[in-house]
């Protein structure tokens, strides 16, 4: 017998259900308890960096665009730098937050999140990622939430040394997570769960 | 000093599977291919931070909080307390906690829901807390009621409340379930099934906690939360360039 190691296990995810709107973004359903909904507003007018605005829906393996998700995203800021106490590298632009949270349009089922393009960010081994903006996508019948990066498909060289993107085997499924700009600063970005064009989601 | 020198990786066998065929609408909103695993970087080490200042007065107490002057929601009154730490029992302090849940009769305030029970129009269903330097964190409510539910042909959920956590990364994030101790409807749904062991599903449930109870107001259940933990070495354990 050796020494026993004592490591709790996580709690276990469950699905955030159709409600999830009630507890995360009351105001959205018409509950008027908290002023406003977390996760609105991530920039200001000081913010530093090129505005941008990101679109997109969640697709199902049947094709159609679900209208019950909540998204949210986590980046850093235009240097490059997140706003957290966690943080090793800097500190953060004071006048952007970094998160965001989307219920989606009711009706189209489509986020939006008002933000600022990213710097990049070095990984453990001190290698440069290109500028990314992570998701983290929740709906009914998702039981654990789902993970994943949107890329901008312009930093061609940047995504061509990225140390996530270059060691993807399935190289053809890379475009799944690269966001198209309209050339006005408005990004395209369509999750889709399963099927054709299925978004490489990660474990991470 | 130690530093993170990042999350311990997901226990993938103890979380539920994306596509479980008991529970209908996963399987079209499950992916077919295999996630890609790599270990977490400053993206996910990180995360947002709340300040209690973003709370209400009220924002804790759901008896109270979509209420009208001098009203109470309907229903037997607890509170739920307990720690929120990572996996090796370090309290996680100025976590933010969001919950929300059915009535007392097991009705949603939402458009899309249907169910026949009554509204309580002194009942919103949503509250948060930030736990404290410690990691404790308490609101109150009124116990949620189990409903029907359309997958199966007669399917029900247990009473249950629903809980966001945030920890300091945004890898530590989760969203969950929390149940009450001695309900048989735990082990008759599918959604808490998906869970493939049951050790893991009795870490959802809560107990009743008669010490806390307050007499002759509410009684206390505790549901603690374990988030992702990180490795703290001493050391770099990874060359430069390696």
């Amino acid at each position: 017998m050796a020494q026993k190691i004592k490591r709790l296990n996580e709690t276990p995810s469950q699905t955030a259900g159709p409600y999830v709107h009630i507890g995360c973004t009351p105001s959205f359903t018409g509950i008027d308890v908290y002023n406003n909904d977390l996760g609105d507003s991530m920039v200001n007018a000081n913010t530093l960096g090129e505005r941008i605005s990101i679109t997109g829906t969640v697709v199902d393996g049947a094709g159609m665009v679900l209208r019950d998700t909540m998204v949210e995203i986590w980046q850093a800021d235009a240097a490059g730098v997140h706003n957290s106490p966690q943080e090793t590298r800097g500190v953060a632009d004071p006048n952007f937050t970094g998160w965001g949270r989307s219920s989606g349009n009711a009706e189209t089922g489509q986020f939006r999140f008002d933000t600022i393009k990213p710097g990049r960010v070095a990984s453990r081994d001190g290698r440069l990622f290109a500028p990314h903006i992570t998701f983290w996508i929740v709906a009914r019948g998702i039981n654990l939430g789902l993970h994943t990066r949107m890329y901008f498909a312009e930093e061609v060289e940047a995504n061509a040394v990225d140390p996530i993107l270059t060691r993807i085997e399935h190289q053809n499924r890379v475009p799944t997570l690269l966001a198209q700009n309209d050339g006005k600063g408005s990004y395209r970005f369509d999750i889709i769960l399963q099927g054709d064009n299925e978004t490489i989601f990660f474990d991470i | 000093m130690t530093k993170n020198s990042g999350y311990y990786h997901r226990d993938r066998n103890w979380h539920p599977p994306a596509y479980d065929e008991q529970y209908k609408t996963s399987i079209t909103r499950s992916p077919n291919f295999a996630p890609l695993s790599f270990s977490t970087g400053i993206s996910e080490e990180t995360g947002p931070t709340f300040n209690q200042n973003i709370l209400g007065p009220l924002d804790h107490d759901l008896i109270q909080n979509f209420a009208q002057p001098g009203e109470l929601a309907i229903g037997p009154r607890i509170i739920v307390y307990g720690r929120v730490t990572d996996q090796d029992g370090r309290g996680i302090a100025g976590a933010l906690v969001e919950v929300w849940q059915a009535n007392a009769g097991g009705r949603y305030r939402h458009k899309k829901e249907g169910y026949l029970a009554p509204l309580d129009p002194n009942f919103g269903g949503c509250g948060r807390v930030i736990t404290d330097a410690d990691g404790n964190y308490e609101f109150r409510t009124v116990q949620p009621g189990p409903y029907p539910w359309p997958n199966r042909a007669n399917d029900w959920r247990p009473a249950h409340i629903h809980f966001s956590v945030f920890g300091h990364a945004f890898a530590q994030r989760l969203i969950t379930q929390m149940y009450f101790e001695g309900d048989p409807m735990i082990w008759q749904c599918p959604i808490v099934d998906t869970i493939p062991s049951k050790k893991a599903i009795k870490t959802l449930i809560a107990a009743l906690d008669m010490d806390r109870t307050v007499p002759m107001d509410a009684r206390a259940y505790k549901f603690d939360i374990v988030l992702r933990g990180n490795r703290q070495t001493v050391f770099e354990n990874r060359l430069e360039g390696l």
